[in-house]
């Protein structure tokens, strides 16, 4: 009885507070980032924010049906594509990292000495080298094939070109039994590295390999139900300059760097519908 | 390390209540089709076995994916904003424990109809009565159906990342939760999860049984 009355209340409270769901890639919520800084937004707000991790082309498709009421994505590309249909407004950028080669340390196709990472790529198709792809179009998979049409390759096809299907950390698991090079974001990486060996090989200031992280708002005229205050509200909180400097210091003890850089919403790389 | 086994409590409690509720909505509906194709006299409803018996392969995934598109806000139920909930997560393992609980209720029901039939009927009783009595001999394979369609629904991951969308503190369970430690590369922490689904499938199995052996 007593539970069913503290039940009732705690359910009521809840909604009364209100919630929102926010889609995202997998790579900031199993970093641990989004249990980091939204208790805090939760506290000063009252809105409950559910996460749904998926890779950024699936939270993009979660969005784009009215099924989220905001986004937490990594692919400019994709993201221009979702303000062009319509399906997302207000988009901000919230931070950014860059994207590693990791491979095994004796580095058969020599990335670690790569100029740039298109040159890096082009060794390994060169070599021959065991590459693992995501395959998911995910965020990460969509730069590695920036990355090979940059180069001018189509490794597609090639008996050494294997593509996993699952998130990072499976793939950087996979990548680690197999001896073989795999794109993946830093904040994975680090978090991964311990468990699996791999070395970060070309881990360098490279255009190409900028990992930039942005929020979008669905598009409240599109679809009924959202709660685009909610969502607005968060896009507010993230960009805020003491956020902004949490976002910087996560886990920067840890790593002995920033995991996620803050970009008080000015893009790095531009995102034009 | 407390705050972590709070929550890996709080997911095994969901699991075991969203499978739940799934295994008996499920046999709400399936547990009469089952006796019903069962107990008639003669052999018929061939088709309805062949769908329930490829019923039970099923994908998950497969449930999910069309779960999600009804209930998607851009699809035909979208207004009742039941995706990305624990109802959703009950529907659609709901679908995939009905047929084990029809199919393994109408195979043990079948089996001994006719001679309970003949029994009852012998000794001067009316259909109704057949019917009672073929359900309480049934009860054991009743039982096993019904640990079947738990066991189905508590161990699929497929439907429930679609249409719950693993969220916390509202819709991840246990195997669920599996997928994200596995994804994240904590492969001691997926495992103990896994151990802790299996222990939950074990009791709830062992309490069934015993259930259905009492007296």
């Amino acid at each position: 009885m007593k539970r069913t009355a503290f039940l009732l209340v705690f359910c009521s409270l809840a909604l009364a507070a209100g919630s929102m769901r926010l889609a995202t890639t997998t790579s900031v919520n199993d970093s641990g980032l989004l249990d980091y800084i939204l208790p805090g937004f939760t506290q000063e707000t009252g809105i409950d924010v559910q996460v749904i991790a998926v890779g950024t082309g699936q939270a993009l498709a979660i969005a784009g049906r009215g099924d989220a009421d905001a986004v937490l994505v990594h692919a400019p590309n994709l993201e221009a594509r979702f303000l062009k249909e319509g399906k997302g407004v207000d988009h901000a950028c919230i931070a950014f990292n860059n994207f590693v080669i990791a491979g095994p340390a004796a580095d058969p196709a020599r990335v670690a000495a790569a100029p740039d990472a298109v040159a890096a790529m082009r060794r390994i198709y060169q070599t021959g080298a065991t590459f693992i792809s995501r395959g998911d179009n995910s965020g990460t998979y969509n730069r590695e094939q920036q990355l090979w049409r940059a180069a001018g390759l189509d490794p597609r096809g090639r008996p050494w070109y294997l593509e996993s299907g699952s998130g990072m950390g499976a793939t950087l698991t996979l990548a680690a039994e197999k001896g073989a090079y795999t794109l993946t974001d830093l904040g994975t990486y680090l978090f991964v590295k311990s468990k699996t060996g791999l070395a970060d090989l070309f881990n360098r200031p490279d255009p190409l390999m900028l990992n930039q992280y942005s929020y979008m708002v669905v598009n409240p005229k599109r679809f009924a139900g959202l709660n685009t205050a909610a969502a607005y509200e968060l896009r507010a909180y993230l960009l805020r300059k003491d956020v902004q400097r949490a976002i910087g210091e996560y886990l920067k003890d840890r790593f002995g760097q920033s995991l996620f850089n803050p970009l008080y919403g000015r893009c790095k790389e531009e995102v034009k519908p | 390390m407390t705050a972590d086994w709070l929550e890996v409590w709080e997911v095994a409690a969901r699991s075991l209540t969203v499978a739940g509720a799934a295994t008996l909505l499920a046999a709400l509906f399936s547990l009469p089709l089952g006796v019903w194709l069962g107990s008639r006299p003669r052999r018929g409803g061939l088709g309805a076995q062949v769908l329930l018996y490829a019923g039970m392969g099923l994908p998950p995934v497969v449930v999910g994916l069309v779960f999600y598109l009804l209930l998607s806000r851009s699809g035909p139920l979208g207004f009742s904003g039941l995706l990305f909930t624990k109802a959703a997560m009950v529907l659609a393992e709901a679908v995939l424990a009905f047929p084990m609980i029809a199919g393994f209720t109408m195979a043990g029901v079948r089996a001994r109809a006719e001679s309970v039939r003949r029994l009852v009927r012998g000794l001067g009783g009316c259909e109704r009565q057949v019917l009672a009595t073929l359900l309480w001999e049934s009860r054991r394979p009743i039982v096993a159906a019904l640990a079947a369609g738990f066991g189905s629904a508590i161990s699929e991951v497929g439907a429930a990342t679609i249409v719950g969308g693993d969220i916390r503190h509202h819709t991840r369970v246990l195997t669920t939760a599996v997928v994200l430690e596995t994804r994240k590369g904590d492969l001691a922490n997926a495992m103990a999860l896994g151990a802790v689904l299996l222990g939950v499938t074990l009791v709830v199995t062992a309490v069934l049984v015993v259930w259905g052996e009492r007296r």
